[in-house]
């Protein structure tokens, strides 16, 4: 039973950096909840969006590295909490069905792919391979009392095809996790659209315009927090929400956790284990509010 | 809008380039306007993106490659996953971008710029280095960051690595990017 949740772990360029909160608090999870994730030696970077916007083949080539490393190392699947990273290595995985696309990218690669592995999020093996029940009965304290806005950004379930997993226009896998946990999860219309994902550098207005249109859809429906799992939306929600304000002349103050923190404060794990420090929106006021289920019902 | 002289601007060596490249039948959109309904960034688009697929058809070259549109696209998936049929759209806009790319048409240097800035890290490092990648970005762009503001926030909480992380294999990985710009892509 244990090797079925056994799994070649891609953290992703991001989880050493900028979502290092993000990837602290999904391995404290995984490991509470009986998972076992094998990094894959020496990993690279997948290419993320300026690759595939470059080449196609070269994007796969990127990913296909990584892809090939993990067929050596004895599992059935590699897992990722990135969804840009999820995107780009299953696509390569799709596109590498066809020989001839196969052929491409193996020639760009030292070591050749041969595309045996299956891809998921961590957020799908959360929910298929873990189970709800499983999620539940390990809750210690309950989210109760806190209102969220789960936002699951626009790549994490689309394209259908490809991604394979929950609903590309309504997915409520990270809802049900919510709900698990104990939050009182609001059914949030915007989950699916798009933050402005890399223009945060090059284009800041774009960012601004629509992830301003996120933070304040989820404060217009009495949310305390907004949820993710995208260290992408996480940084244009959260550490960009000054700049936000700035333009929009906003007062937005809303924490924007990723999941797996949320995930690891019900499941009673280490705080310091989840980073939450990072955040920088402060969580402490909507956090208390949990820890008082009394006065939140008020 | 300007008028369109089919008779004297229509390049159909464009059409099937882009049908092959993106594995797509371009004439398969009848114009219903789901993509653009659904594309988050038309706010900033010149040709909201069933008008590209219209002027695809057209084979409109110029105009398409020369658009700020394909630079802007946030390859979202919003238009492939909405179109009634069963169009990769965002594949379209990949590949448009590919060839707008080899051919020089760059509307938006400081999105190009970016992602230059951000591969040329991965063939450096093996995986990208964040702070190396934005100070690239500036340099090449002769602009200030103008996220200084957000500079001590990032710093305070340690959620940029100062140092990149090289691996072990990044030969490798820089191996791939030289032979795929050594070869000629079609
Ligand atoms: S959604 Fe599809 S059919 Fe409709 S306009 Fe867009 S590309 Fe054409
Ligand atoms: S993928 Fe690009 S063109 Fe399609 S909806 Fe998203 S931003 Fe618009």
């Amino acid at each position: 039973m244990s090797s079925e949740l056994t799994y070649a772990y891609y953290p992703g360029c991001s989880g050493l950096s900028t979502s290092l909160d993000y990837e602290r608090s999904t391995r404290a999870v995984c490991s509470a909840l009986g998972m076992t994730l094998k990094d894959i030696p020496d990993w690279s970077c997948c290419g993320s969006t300026p690759a595939h916007t470059v080449d196609h083949v070269l994007s796969a080539a990127l990913s296909a590295r990584n892809l090939a490393l993990a067929e050596s190392m004895g599992v059935q699947s590699v897992l990722t909490p990135c969804p840009s990273c999820l995107t780009n290595l299953k696509v390569a995985g799709h596109r590498m069905e066809k020989d001839d696309f196969k052929k491409e990218v193996n020639a760009l690669l030292d070591h050749p792919c041969a595309n045996s592995l299956t891809t998921k999020s961590v957020l799908q093996a959360l929910v298929q391979d873990v189970g709800m029940d499983k999620i539940a009965e390990r809750v210690r304290k309950p989210l109760k009392g806190i209102k969220v806005a789960p936002y699951y950004g626009c790549l994490m379930n689309r394209p259908p095809e490809v991604m394979d997993f929950d609903d590309p226009e309504n997915p409520v896998s990270m809802d049900r996790i919510l709900q698990a946990l104990g939050a009182d999860v609001l059914d949030f219309p915007l989950k699916v659209e798009c933050c402005g994902g890399s223009f945060g550098v090059a284009r800041k207005d774009v960012v601004v315009h629509l992830s301003g249109k996120l933070l304040g859809l989820a404060r217009d429906m009495g949310a305390d927090a907004v949820v993710t799992a995208c260290p992408l939306c996480q940084m244009n929600l959260d550490l960009r929400q000054s700049q936000i304000n700035a333009h929009l002349k906003e007062t937005f103050n809303l924490p924007v956790f990723y999941y797996t923190q949320l995930a690891g404060v019900a499941l009673g794990l280490d705080p310091d284990h989840l980073l939450l420090k990072k955040l920088v929106v402060k969580p402490w006021k909507v956090l208390h509010k949990i820890q008082e289920p009394e006065a939140a019902a008020v | 809008m300007e008028c369109i002289r089919l008779d004297s601007s229509i390049n159909s060596g464009f059409i099937d380039q882009v049908a092959r490249e993106s594995e797509q039948d371009p004439y398969l959109c009848y114009q219903c306007g789901n993509c653009t309904a659904g594309c988050p960034n038309n706010f900033v688009y010149d040709i909201p993106v069933h008008r590209i697929m219209r002027l695809l058809q057209a084979g409109q070259k110029e105009t398409i490659l020369g658009s700020h549109s394909i630079w802007l696209c946030a390859t979202c998936e919003s238009c492939t996953t909405r179109c009634p049929n069963n169009i990769d759209v965002a594949r379209i806009m990949d590949v448009l971008r590919h060839m707008a790319r080899r051919e020089g048409y760059v509307t938006e240097k400081r999105v190009k710029q970016f992602n230059d800035s951000f591969l040329h890290s991965v063939q450096k490092h093996g995986r990208v280095f964040e702070l190396g990648t934005v100070m690239r970005f500036v340099a090449r762009t002769g602009r200030f960051w103008t996220d200084v503001e957000l500079g001590p926030k990032v710093l305070a909480r340690g959620k940029m690595a100062t140092r990149a992380h090289n691996i072990q294999g990044k030969e490798q990985v820089s191996k791939i990017i030289n032979r795929f710009l050594g070869d000629e892509r079609k």
